[in-house]
């Protein structure tokens, strides 16, 4: 390949066509600073921060969208250029509220950290906030148009990546905001609450709704059995809270940490998430020898359950009627746990600890998020708000020794840990579909061709003869393509191209999920996902058929898959819901 | 039964001025005495805009110029002209200029003015195509069809040295070239035709007047470059233009001149409206075209141009109305032609919309290189009221103005850049003594605030807290940071803004601040505005002296703020004043204070 | 009217020049054109236009034709009307109101005298009329 040189501060640099001045600056350990910037996004070049002078223009060009050219002399920093970004930096503080200390991102903040390193120690310019209250309708999310800095980050996460266009540029000029289009509430638009847009917020514009202090209050009342359950991707990213890389695998110290704030029992969703694989595997065996509506669609992330009840209703008799692990441990702890330790289900108070802001809307979705009688999961936490609390809690994450759950609704597989990546469900549901039809284990049961950041993968199994079709798409902007592919099929009366279909909204699945530790980008969640399989490879069972307690729970209490008492506790309905609720 | 001769005596103010009363009186001595009055009919005109050569005096039918004429002239004009039909050659306006120039024939040689783009207005009606087709119209068209390749198209194009009258200044053959050169499997044609300045109407005229010479100009640059549709982007607030080119382009399909196969041959090309929707930051190339996909109207960084990538990701030819409408005659009459006209690098004209506070204010259309001295007195016929130039301001609210010392400056792109404005569109406000630098560039400060759109925080920010540090001074409450706070800000939004209207948008204050450096002073210090605008800095008082007590002022008071008996002193409490001078103009014994 | 070929065109584009220049298309003999772009209708083009209209069928005239044009330029002085007579000087009118439409149809049309106090003159020569020379 033809490759490009060119100068940067007189420092030769060879790089690919296409390559970017800020990435070509990066190759030789040069940092041109920037702010709207996000490698998720096509460059937006909005805030000015990354100007450069480049030989030949007359004008300061922006770093992140311009190119690197043949034989470009790059200047990134000179007295100009730093007064120019520093005036830019000044004009922005003097629009943001002066509120670190009592913010969600304070010492977390890319704004913080750009004036710290600009050295800026007052603002000479007049203060102008926006007198707006903040947006808390939603179950999840929470805007705070005072703190927006108007970097664009969110309304390009919600149209550009998540295709969900909930979140616009509205105003002009200096009234610009990001809000749903009309200025409706976030609840009333299409939000899917799948927290992207938090999770891409440089400042404390946009965050979950923090429901520490509920759990606390729960915690604290003696007569409450406060029980709590983890999602897989919470334990490869907890770390980056307190100093670890990003994927190390910290399970055993997550259980110790949750003994310690003070959780009565401590179980793991990857358990429920092997009960899933039984229902839901079940549920596909029965559609495809009895002829059921295909191709069967995963249904455990409640952010493209919203998209599939706004948008693509026309799916509803395709989805799999079961919940998702979270619920359907939530049903499982007031119900057949309680019923062990002997607990009345009323005293119980069940927290899930999840890596996505969307499992806060789930907890009441419908009616039968209350299958056990009373809520089955009360709050959701994301993994944001449990590391405060760790950190609340005077628990020194680092130096905790590792401790076991409470089996009973922890034990796992390995395929329960790969829900928490992109083909996780879909090679977890392969693995047990395949003992399911044939009677007999795989050899091997490891499928490379689902796994991985391709934003559609697809792949043919072949389970003994049966030809099995399957796809996975994550991000959810990538799903409409893989719909409209059945929906065409099915217009012209041709089978449908796929059996069987895993969607997940957030990039990369769970693990980069919207109420995650901030900063993700592709290279941190392949090290959260190399997490979630280093998990998957050290398990002593690979198969979610082959986990023990999954056999005892059936024995002692549910019966069989797809029972007359599975159906009541671990499957739900869907409904059609309204894009724009006005 | 007609008359012989018309005998027409400019009575506009410059020249009424300069005994202009005087030597129309002696005419009409002079014809009755000659008796002569049944075949000369002496008449009074309004301004022919040739005021440094007044008193005027023309002679029709023979279009006869006589220049400074004076009343002792009457005689010979009556008894050599009408009467023996001799012209009086002494009088007669003769230019200097070469033998062998080429614009004799067609530089008028009194009228400074040389229509090319607005060939048309004001001769044809726009509603009906045939009159366009007599006036050669379409025949550049043919031309470029039947004679010509598209290569040699865009070679006359570059040759002619048309550069984008939009503002920039862009050389518009270089552009249609880039975007000839990038393979596409469809390529657009745009005209820009949201004209947002203030006080700019050059694009509405042309558009009015001589829809034709646009759509045939698109249709041109589509065959040159390899496109087959068009989009002109115009402001929802020309309901007149809109219609006149609807009617335009149902004309021109229904002779086959535009759509399936022009004029029989292979070529097709089309052209749809969009309507802007009052955003004057879609007069930006970028925004316009993401406007016209449907998006909202947010610049996006360049490179890649247009040219090369623009709507739809397509190679497009975006030019504004006035570029386009250079085009026919271009072709007809050849690039060497048009670029004899100008200066060495700015070619052919430049039409100006020249208002403010001048007499003649209207549409002018000079060749570049043209003084700004010859447009403000002589086609503008001076400054109204007798009053005193203080500034001409050029590019509307992107522009900067242009003091005294720079009348004589010959006006092209890199003359008008280098003094510290820019050709801009042709939006071009002269101002008096009156005018106040501060008021004047808050009021452009204020429009680009208002239409900023808001992406990038130079601009949405800086351009406010300029606005509110000019907005303090106005008012007395200036601090003495503020014009370095001013010239950091400004460079900031010059060099870091997205697009041009951040880029541009401290210009108004920029070159205020450096030319009339001593008028922010007197505000920020003195807290004075000398020129008596700013009303804050405004007070009337009354003169114990003059006051004669004939209560004139207290009755035109609209809040009864002035106290007084009749006969005795009277007073104006200044905590009710509202300022608005009506007591100052209505008292005849000077005794109201202005100050 | 069908798509014309190129030949079309140019007959087309002779025939109309021919009957422009000699004006003696259905036998007018006088061309009143009044500009009627945004500003001077703006200004009171159109009762101007009415006012042509009224005063001509008042006096008799049919041999005149009224007509419609753009911006001249002259902005400060409209509604600008030109006339164009066979037998006269061409001139342009500026701050033409109804009265002095009446004014224009009487003493100009009509008694081949020139309006005093109202003409201005056209702000540059015609290059289309120059062409070639």
């Amino acid at each position: 390949m033809n490759m490009i040189e060119l100068e940067i501060n007189g420092i030769p640099v060879s790089v690919k066509p296409g390559t970017s001045l800020i990435a070509a600056a990066k190759q030789v350990g040069v940092k041109i600073p920037t702010l709207c910037f996000h490698h998720d996004l096509e460059p937006w070049a909005a805030c000015g921060i990354c100007v450069v002078k480049v030989e030949g223009s007359p004008k300061m060009l922006r770093a992140c969208a311009t190119a690197a050219g043949p034989g470009m002399k790059v200047i990134t920093h000179d007295p100009e250029i730093v007064n120019v970004r520093r005036t830019v930096l000044e004009l922005i503080l003097s629009t943001h509220p002066n509120d670190c200390l009592q913010c969600s991102r304070n010492r977390n903040c890319e704004l913080q950290t750009l004036s710290e390193e600009f050295g800026i120690r007052e603002v000479p310019f007049e203060k102008r906030l926006r007198d707006l209250p903040a947006d808390t309708s939603t179950t999840s999310i929470v805007l705070d148009p005072e703190k927006c800095i108007a970097c664009g980050r969110c309304a390009k996460v919600c149209q550009d990546m998540q295709g969900v266009w909930a979140l616009e540029f509205i105003g002009r000029g200096e009234k610009t905001r990001m809000a749903p289009a009309a200025d409706v509430s976030l609840d009333e638009s299409p939000c899917i609450k799948c927290g992207q847009c938090s999770a891409h917020c440089p400042v404390g514009a946009i965050y979950e709704k923090d429901q520490t202090r509920e759990v606390w209050k729960a915690i604290e009342e003696n007569k409450k059995h406060c029980v709590v359950q983890i999602a897989p991707a919470v334990r490869v990213a907890i770390g980056e809270a307190f100093g670890y890389e990003p994927g190390a695998l910290l399970t055993g110290q997550l259980y110790t940490a949750l003994r310690r704030l003070g959780f009565d029992a401590v179980f793991d969703t990857n358990f429920t998430a092997d009960l899933t694989i039984i229902e839901e595997g079940s549920e596909f065996v029965k559609r495809v020898t009895e002829g059921g509506v295909l191709p069967q669609i995963t249904s455990c992330c409640p952010a493209w359950t919203d998209y599939m009840e706004k948008y693509a209703t026309d799916f509803i008799p395709n989805f799999s009627s079961a919940k998702s692990p979270q619920q359907m441990l939530g049903a499982m702890a007031k119900t057949y746990y309680a019923q062990k330790a002997g607990i009345d289900p009323k005293d119980m108070y069940v927290v899930s600890i999840m890596p996505c802001t969307a499992k806060k809307f789930e907890v009441g979705r419908c009616e039968t998020m209350g299958a056990s009688g009373f809520q089955d999961v009360d709050v959701a936490l994301t993994t944001r708000e449990l590391a405060r609390m760790i950190k609340q809690a005077g628990i020194d994450f680092k130096n905790l020794p590792e401790e076991q759950p409470d089996s009973i609704l922890a034990e796992y597989s390995g395929a329960g840990t790969i829900f928490g990546v992109t083909g996780g469900v879909m090679e977890a549901a392969l693995r047990s579909a395949y003992f399911l039809i044939t009677n007999e284990d795989l050899k091997d049961v490891n499928f490379m061709d689902v796994r991985g950041m391709k934003g559609v993968k697809a792949a043919e199994v072949d389970i003994k003869g049966t030809k099995i079709r399957v796809a996975v798409a994550h991000q959810m902007g990538n799903v409409e393509t893989l719909l409209n592919q059945i929906r065409e099929a099915k217009a012209k009366g041709e089978e449908p191209p796929f059996h069987f279909i895993e969607v997940m909204a957030c990039r990369g699945g769970c693990i980069g999920g919207g109420g995650q530790p901030h900063g993700a980008t592709d290279e941190i969640r392949a090290k959260r996902t190399a997490g979630i399989y280093t998990d998957d490879e050290k398990s002593v069972r690979r198969c979610s058929h082959h986990n023990p307690m999954i056999k005892k729970i059936y024995e002692d209490f549910l019966g069989k898959p797809l029972g007359h008492k599975a159906h009541e506790l671990l499957h739900t309905e869907y409904q059609e819901r309204k894009v724009y609720k006005k | 039964m007609a008359y012989k001769n018309y005998i027409l005596v400019c009575a506009g103010t410059a020249c009424e001025s300069n005994k202009g009363k005087a030597l129309y009186e002696a005419l009409e001595k002079e014809i009755k005495a000659a008796g002569v009055d049944a075949e000369a009919q002496l008449v009074k005109t309004g301004c022919f805009g040739f005021c440094e050569q007044g008193p005027i005096v023309k002679i029709l039918p023979d279009e006869s110029f006589y220049v400074k004429v004076g009343p002792k002239d009457a005689h010979e004009i009556i008894a050599e002209h009408i009467v023996k039909g001799r012209k009086v050659e002494r009088l007669l306006y003769k230019e200097n200029k070469a033998e062998n120039d080429p614009r004799s024939n067609d530089i008028s040689f009194y009228r400074k003015q040389l229509r090319i783009v607005l060939r048309n207005c004001a001769v044809i009606n726009p509603e009906i195509i045939d009159e366009y087709i007599a006036r050669d119209g379409y025949a550049a068209l043919e031309k470029a069809l039947f004679d010509m390749t598209p290569d040699s198209v865009v070679k006359e194009v570059s040759d002619s040295g048309l550069r984008g009258r939009g503002g920039a200044g862009f050389p518009t053959g270089r552009k249609w070239l880039f975007t000839k050169n990038t393979p596409a499997d469809q390529k657009y044609i745009v005209c820009n035709a949201d004209e947002g300045d203030p006080g700019a109407y050059m694009d509405r005229s042309v558009l009015e007047g001589d829809p034709h010479s646009v759509l045939e100009a698109m249709t041109i640059a589509g065959y040159a470059v390899g496109a087959s549709k068009g989009f002109i982007y115009i402001r929802a607030e020309y309901p007149l233009a809109i219609e006149r080119l609807n009617t335009a382009m149902a004309q021109s399909r229904e002779y086959g001149l535009l759509g399936e196969k022009i004029l029989g041959t292979d070529f097709s090309f089309d052209i749809e409206i969009r309507l802007g929707a009052g955003a004057f930051v879609c007069g930006e190339e970028t925004a316009l075209l993401a406007s016209i996909e449907g998006n909202r109207g947010m610049p996006v960084p360049r490179p890649p141009f247009p040219a090369v990538k623009g709507l739809w990701g397509k190679p497009t030819v975006i030019n504004n109305v006035e570029t386009y409408a250079n085009i026919p005659v271009i072709l007809l009459k050849g690039a060497k032609w048009f670029s004899s006209i100008g200066t060495e690098t700015s070619k052919g004209t430049k039409v100006f919309a020249l208002t403010g506070k001048i007499n003649n204010s209207g549409l002018i259309e000079v060749p570049m290189g043209t003084t700004l001295r010859d447009i403000i007195y002589d086609i503008g016929g001076g400054i109204a009221n007798g009053k005193k130039f203080k500034a001409a301001q050029t590019g509307g609210p992107s522009g900067g103005c242009i003091t005294e010392e720079f009348l004589d400056t010959p006006i092209d792109y890199e003359t008008l850049q280098a003094i510290g404005s820019m050709m801009g569109s042709g939006g071009m406000i002269v101002m008096d003594e009156d005018d106040c630098m501060i008021d004047v560039t808050k009021f452009y400060l204020e429009f680009t605030v208002d239409e900023s759109c808001g992406k990038c925080a130079p601009c949405r920010i800086g351009g406010r807290t300029c606005y509110n540090i000019l907005d303090r001074i106005s008012k007395g409450k200036g601090q003495p940071d503020d014009l370095q706070k001013l010239k950091d800000i400004g460079h900031s939004m010059r060099k870091a803004s997205l697009c041009g209207l951040g880029q541009t948008a401290p210009n108004p204050f920029m070159s205020t601040m450096k030319y009339f450096e001593e008028e922010y002073r007197a505000h920020i210090e003195d807290k004075k505005c000398p020129a008596g605008k700013c009303k804050d800095l405004l007070s009337y008082s009354i003169d114990e002296v003059k006051c004669v007590g004939c209560t004139a002022c207290a009755r035109k008071c609209p809040v009864s703020c002035i106290s007084g008996e009749v006969k005795k002193l009277h007073v104006i409490d200044q905590s009710k004043c509202i300022k608005c001078g009506q007591c100052f103009t209505a008292c005849k014994f000077d005794a109201v204070k202005k100050g | 009217m069908a798509k014309l070929t190129l030949n079309d065109l140019r007959k087309l584009r002779d025939e109309t020049k021919r009957n422009m220049s000699q004006r003696s298309t259905e036998g007018k003999r006088a061309e009143v054109v009044i500009g009627m772009g945004t500003c001077g209708i703006a200004a009171g083009a159109k009762a101007v236009f009415d006012a042509f209209l009224d005063e001509m069928s008042k006096a008799g005239i049919e041999d005149v034709t009224i007509k419609q044009t753009g911006c001249m330029g002259l902005c400060f002085s409209e509604p600008t009307v030109e006339v164009i007579c066979n037998d006269m000087p061409h001139v342009v009118y500026g701050n033409v109101d109804d009265k002095t439409a009446r004014r224009i149809v009487r003493e100009h049309l009509a008694g081949k005298a020139l309006v005093s106090d109202h003409i201005f003159d056209k702000p540059s020569t015609d290059i289309i009329k120059n062409a070639g020379k």
